[in-house]
């Protein structure tokens, strides 16, 4: 037991609410934090995905780039906790980096879901986090350089459904 | 059928013209007189692979589906492994009526069944497995897909332990689990520890929330001076299609991305000749697998209880089987393994007709030995049928019609749902039914009968969520069951269309369905933990009450003309096609 415990905080410190890799500055927007100075509250509030897009990246549309990786199950084992990772291949370099990668989930009530900002320091714009999902949908992930070059994740669906009869 | 013609000629390619037993040459070792277990040596390793006994440990009667449906949507139109009756002996080249005719097809199975016997039976999978055991030495792997620890009464009662001595003297090599996790985590995992002899291998299994892996994923085996690879599939849908409360602290998954990580250490840092994953996908998830994951040679897949055998589909550079369940066959496959790569190969499925095979002393008397404090439980006798009972098939399987029948009596309910099991076996007509029977068709960690009052709508999401597991376009929704079993529910269903638009006609004693009125439903196999009467008790209940059960008709949904044709469907009259 003892050493569950060991392990179950040594993740907790080394993964903070999303395992990230390799950030030495990372700010994971956390959605109640309504009042903290440059907390894009419009984009977090935003009701419908048009919205929610417009307010965090000032577009409803954007190419979809193979460098943004997004990886979720297909089907949630629980819809309250859905681990989706984001993996973007793109340099990290003083002049060329991944600034902020933006989670979508096309119909959940706020479909903001989070934003990740990165420094060149960073050395890799990955991270890993826990959705909540209330129903079967479209979750995406857009990366924004900080030269404001967006390309977006390939969309991916992921069933929340009520389970039972497996063969 | 360009396509499967095209398939077959590229197999022949691979295997090259002596390395493949052409469809006629295995007609022909049947009914020649020659003994058609007699197999040539060839190769420098064996597989030999088995699934989904469902801890059948005697032989069964078991009778392969009537529809297993493939829509076009799905590029499933008439491809292996959704046909069914005659289309599959066509595809196959196997004559009706023959022994292996009787293994691969459902037509005429009462009368077959009577001339050849049950199938399975772990006494008979023991003596074939010793003898190519003796036969090819220490080139041989016995590889077990998983659900061997759940089906019975005795594994049940047992907790499967009954189910590991068996896996330990038929002495498997590698195991991987789905309906095992039903026996939570610390049952797994004590056995898997202190009790059985095979090593459980999964590359899917990860903890909460720290994605650590929870058991090895792969082991290297050196045979004959090359490097084989196994890497362990489990069910990827464990936690959804069976209440996750089994195995809070385990999240599962296909992990696609991962089993190429897996392929390519296997073969960059331990240099493997070749690859084989032992996976618990299913039919049409591993086919999907086998089409995005580059490296793997050959995929040992069990779960949707198919017959994808006589000969493996080819893709890419992937052999691709299923083996069937309730130990119907025993796949082998003899390989050439050259440095680096798969250089031939030669598969032989394997029926297991109980007829045919003798017991394994040893087998049958560890088996008689581990029934024996429960043989006169399982003796009791409840009823006789008069009709053929069968579960397996995508809709309503007669055992499964006089269960929900005896739900809905028992209950005092107005309509009954039962699960989309694929286990489960048959019982001829004239057969008496026993508790062992009921127990066959019931039993499992959650048994609790309930009574739900669902809302018209409700009940229709119920049955649209079921219909999009099996005929989603995208094989990794898949999960392997069938269509949830309805008593005194009618129903008009589309499988080509989407989710929420498969199901018209909606109605409960003939009469439609409104929206908002609630409907007294029973069930069993809930997700949640519900309290309740275990299934078997109110069945068995039933059945003596009944003496005689016969199911004649079933509750089977009318399917829309374009399904007409499919070959999916062996008898299309039944869904008014």
């Amino acid at each position: 037991m003892e050493q569950m415990k060991r392990r179950k905080f040594l993740g907790i410190s080394a993964a903070g609410m999303a395992a990230v890799a390799g950030s030495s500055v990372l700010m994971p927007a956390i959605a109640n934090a309504a009042n903290v100075a440059g907390w894009p509250a419009a984009a977090f509030d935003a009701k419908a995905l048009d919205a929610a897009m417009k307010d965090s990246i000032d577009t409803t549309s954007v190419k979809v780039s193979t460098k943004v990786h997004l990886t979720a199950p297909t089907i949630a084992e629980n819809g309250a906790a859905v681990p989706v990772t984001v993996d973007v291949d793109h340099p990290m370099t003083a002049d060329d980096y991944i600034e902020t990668v933006y989670l979508y989930v096309d119909h959940n009530p706020t479909p903001l879901a989070s934003a990740f900002h990165f420094t060149a320091n960073s050395g890799q714009a990955y991270f890993q986090e826990r959705i909540k999902m209330a129903k079967t949908d479209m979750v995406r992930a857009v990366a924004k350089t900080n030269k404001g070059v967006l390309m977006a994740s390939k969309p991916q669906e992921v069933k929340v459904t009520i389970g039972g009869c497996g063969g | 059928m360009n396509l499967t013609r095209r398939d077959f000629m590229a197999m022949m390619g691979i295997a090259g013209a002596t390395g493949f037993l052409s469809p006629s040459a295995i007609a022909s070792s049947w009914g020649s007189g020659k003994d058609p277990y007699e197999i040539d040596d060839y190769g420098n390793v064996t597989l030999l692979h088995l699934t989904d006994s469902h801890a059948q440990l005697l032989p069964v009667w078991w009778r392969e589906p009537g529809t297993n449906i493939g829509t076009r949507k799905q590029k499933e139109w008439g491809v292996t492994p959704h046909l069914v009756g005659d289309h599959k002996l066509e595809y196959y080249g196997i004559k009706a009526g023959t022994p292996e005719g009787y293994a691969l097809s459902c037509m005429d199975f009462d009368t077959l069944a009577h001339k050849y016997g049950k199938i399975g039976g772990y006494a008979h999978i023991a003596t074939l497995v010793k003898r190519y055991r003796e036969q090819v030495g220490k080139k041989a792997i016995l590889l077990d897909g998983g659900d061997a620890w759940q089906g019975s009464a005795t594994s049940l009662w047992t907790k499967a332990e009954d189910m590991v001595g068996a896996q330990n003297l038929l002495k498997e090599d590698y195991f991987v689990g789905h309906w095992e996790f039903t026996y939570g985590a610390d049952r797994v995992e004590y056995l898997l520890k202190h009790k059985l002899k095979a090593k459980f291998l999964s590359q899917n299994v990860f903890t909460i929330p720290w994605d650590e892996l929870v058991f090895d994923p792969y082991d290297i085996r050196e045979i004959n001076g090359r490097k084989v690879a196994i890497i362990g599939q489990s069910f990827p849908f464990t936690p959804i299609a069976n209440p996750a409360y089994f195995v809070p602290k385990w999240a599962f998954g296909i992990h696609p991305g991962h089993m190429q990580k897996m392929v390519d250490e296997c073969r960059e840092k331990h240099h493997a000749d070749i690859v084989v994953v032992l996976s618990h996908n299913g039919a049409d998830v591993d086919k999907k697998m086998a089409s995005q994951v580059k490296g793997i040679d050959i995929i040992l897949g069990g779960h949707t209880h198919e017959i994808m055998g006589p000969r493996p589909v080819k893709i890419n550079n992937t052999l691709v089987i299923n083996t069937s369940t309730n130990g119907k066959f025993l796949a082998r496959f003899d390989l050439d393994v050259g440095k680096g790569k798969l250089k031939g190969w030669r598969f032989h499925y394997l029926p297991i007709i109980s007829n045919m095979i003798p017991e394994d002393k040893e087998m049958v008397d560890y088996i008689t030995k581990v029934r024996a404090p429960y043989a006169k439980k399982l003796a009791e006798p409840l009823a006789v049928t008069e009709s053929l009972l069968y579960r397996r098939d995508n809709f309503n399987g007669t055992f499964d019609q006089i269960l929900c029948d005896a739900l809905r009596e028992e209950m005092d309910c107005e309509a009954a749902f039962s699960p989309g099991f694929r286990w489960g076996y048959c019982k001829l007509p004239g057969e008496t039914i026993t508790m062992e029977d009921v127990m066959g068709q019931t039993a499992i960690t959650y048994p609790q009968v309930t009574v739900t009052e669902y809302t018209g709508a409700e009940l229709k999401n119920v049955m649209e969520q079921v219909a999009d597991n099996l005929f989603n376009p995208n094989p990794y929704y898949i999960q392997g069951g069938d269509m949830i079993r309805v008593g005194n529910i009618q129903y008009t269903m589309d499988p080509g269309e989407t989710i929420d638009k498969r199901i018209t006609d909606l109605r409960i004693g003939g009469k439609m369905v409104q929206a908002n009125k609630r409907y007294k439903v029973a069930g069993w196999g809930a997700m949640q933990r519900v309290e309740g009467t275990p299934v078997w008790d109110i069945f068995a209940k039933w059945l003596r009450s009944k003496k005689t059960v016969s199911a004649k008709t079933r509750d089977l949904p009318v399917l829309t003309k374009n399904m007409a044709g499919n070959p999916g469907i062996a008898y299309p009259k039944d869904y008014d096609l």
